[in-house]
């Protein structure tokens, strides 16, 4: 029997550590699988150990015990024929001589290699750098275990095999490599922020990765606006979850949420760096998008919104970023910046977007500008097009609702 | 440290269209290529184009009882794959990592197509140290 204290502590340690621990042992091992293992199995042995007490630096015992079992697991790979080639890792001058190598960078970069698929950069981030389980990424991206189960082998073996190393890259580099790695933490966000599927609206582990990403990312590089861009934009988006279901997990719109349980702190946060950020020339995508979710925290209601701002920062994206998803929220801030008809006119421009073509919002954004044209039949069917396009079971009670007062 | 592949995909029909000036700047490019990165290369070659290319392989349903070709195998005209842009030639780099073989490959002069980089199997490599 374990104490409660030793099992939230080492459940603590993993939501925290997890990460630092793992980059750490990938330095010794030099072989992803083998390092999640050692983590995996000094996470173990913490259950046991901590019953006697928790240690004062739980990340530095975890990395200890999950070393020594890395110099364990090589002695017996020595002799073992080895599947597959060991990392690149460079060689570090032994503390206290050298700063600490930054493993946990590296391993991020690693993990966000342009030489993997956009697909498998993100799977390995949440698993190696997120300590997400297969099935939980699996859900996260549509897929089913196994087709994420070998994805995630697949990467792992293309960046043993090819020589993807483990290090963060040189300074020439890394304004393109660091690129990558804010699409990754973006789509982590994105994804968590409204699950594409399953019983919850927001998937509270991604989101707080997002955040662990965003915030890791801004203490290495604390002058990039990008990066500002980036966490501004996850503290701005985050500050609402609280209100964005009800207690019984039904959805609340953004008109509907009580803005007095907005997190004030990451509010102010979030606009501090966005003024920052974007002070930059060339403005960044992150930045702008951050903008407009601060111009939704700033209105102290739904009514008070300054639409016509936002339409305008969305000009902005869609000028130096066109996509059709853009184009799609830029024409709802038309619908309440000018009326709904406005709104179907720019909604009406893409209709015919291949790209769009199945993407619920679409229906569901056109349902609720007809609903306020007074245009019920159309709405209707509108919204009914969008019950059927949404894998997400919040989303889909909403529309449910709508449909029952347009009956 | 290992050694990669880099193989160089152009189109064709513009690379024969290039006059003897934009030939002779290419060649120069590569050149150029090969001083900077001298210490790396561990080989290259230019192709000629895929019309003089012959393909040799195995006729269909045969038994697979040699791992050869053999004697009847199916000769013919052209590439073993006809693409768009086809391979045009090759480098063979060592570098210590991806990032540094693609640096290396970045700075190929291919003007009408791109490069694939791939790593060499070891045991490749002690064939052609032997």
């Amino acid at each position: 029997m374990r104490t409660p204290d030793a099992g939230s502590a080492v459940a603590d340690a993993h939501r925290r550590e997890w990460a630092g621990v793992l980059a750490a042992t990938v330095r010794v091992t030099r072989d992803l699988d083998l390092a999640e293992e050692c983590v995996q199995e000094a996470y173990a042995q913490a259950l046991v150990a901590w019953r006697d007490g928790v240690p004062a630096r739980p990340g530095a015992w975890l990395t200890t015990a999950a070393r020594r079992r890395a110099l364990d697991h090589h002695r017996h790979a020595a002799v073992a024929q080895r599947a597959l080639p060991l990392l690149v890792v460079d060689e570090v001058a032994p503390e206290p001589v050298g700063p600490p190598p930054d493993d946990l960078l590296a391993l991020l970069f690693t993990c966000c290699h342009p030489s993997l698929t956009a697909e498998a950069r993100v799977a390995l981030t949440l698993r190696l750098l997120g300590g997400l389980s297969t099935p939980e990424i699996a859900r996260a991206f549509l897929v089913s275990e196994p087709t994420m189960a070998a994805r995630l082998t697949r990467a792992k073996k293309k960046i043993a095999t090819a020589g993807v190393p483990f290090r963060v890259p040189a300074p020439e580099e890394l304004p393109r490599r660091l690129g990558g790695v804010l699409a990754v933490v973006h789509l982590v966000l994105t994804t968590g922020h409204t699950a594409p599927t399953g019983a919850t609206l927001v998937r509270d582990d991604l989101l707080d990765r997002a955040h662990d990403l965003a915030r890791l990312l801004r203490s290495r590089f604390p002058d990039d606006p990008d990066v500002a861009g980036l966490l501004a934009l996850v503290l701005l988006t985050d500050a609402r979850r609280a209100t964005r279901t009800d207690t019984g997990g039904a959805l609340v719109l953004l008109a509907d949420q009580d803005r007095s349980r907005w997190d004030a702190a990451m509010i102010a946060e979030g606009r501090s760096l966005v003024l920052g950020a974007l002070t930059s020339r060339p403005v960044g995508r992150y930045a702008v998008l951050a903008a407009i979710a601060a111009v939704h925290a700033d209105a102290p209601t739904f009514d008070d919104t300054d639409w016509p701002e936002i339409v305008g920062l969305y000009d902005v994206v869609l000028a130096r970023w066109p996509s059709p998803v853009v184009a799609l929220n830029r024409a709802v801030a038309v619908g309440f910046a000018d009326g709904p008809d406005a709104g179907l006119a720019a909604l009406d421009a893409l209709a015919g977007e291949p790209r769009l073509a199945g993407y619920g919002y679409l229906a569901a954004a056109r349902g609720e500008l007809l609903r306020r044209a007074g245009r019920r039949e159309e709405a209707r069917t509108a919204l009914e097009e969008a019950a059927l396009l949404t894998a997400n079971d919040v989303e889909h009670e909403l529309l449910a609702g709508r449909l029952e007062t347009l009956r | 440290m290992g050694q990669y592949l880099i193989l160089i995909y152009t189109d064709e029909a513009s690379m024969a269209a290039m006059g003897e000036q934009e030939v002779g700047a290419l060649m120069a490019a590569h050149q150029r290529f090969g001083g900077t990165h001298g210490a790396a290369l561990r080989g290259g070659g230019w192709l000629h184009p895929t019309a003089t290319a012959t393909t040799v392989r195995r006729p269909d349903g045969r038994e697979r009882d040699d791992l050869a070709a053999g004697e009847d195998a199916l000769v013919t005209d052209g590439p073993y794959v006809e693409t768009k842009e086809a391979l045009g030639g090759y480098y063979v780099v060592e570098a210590p990592d991806l990032d540094t073989a693609l640096a290396i490959a970045r700075q190929v002069p291919e003007p009408f197509g791109g490069v694939e980089v791939r790593p060499l199997r070891p045991a490749m490599q002690d064939l052609q140290g032997s």
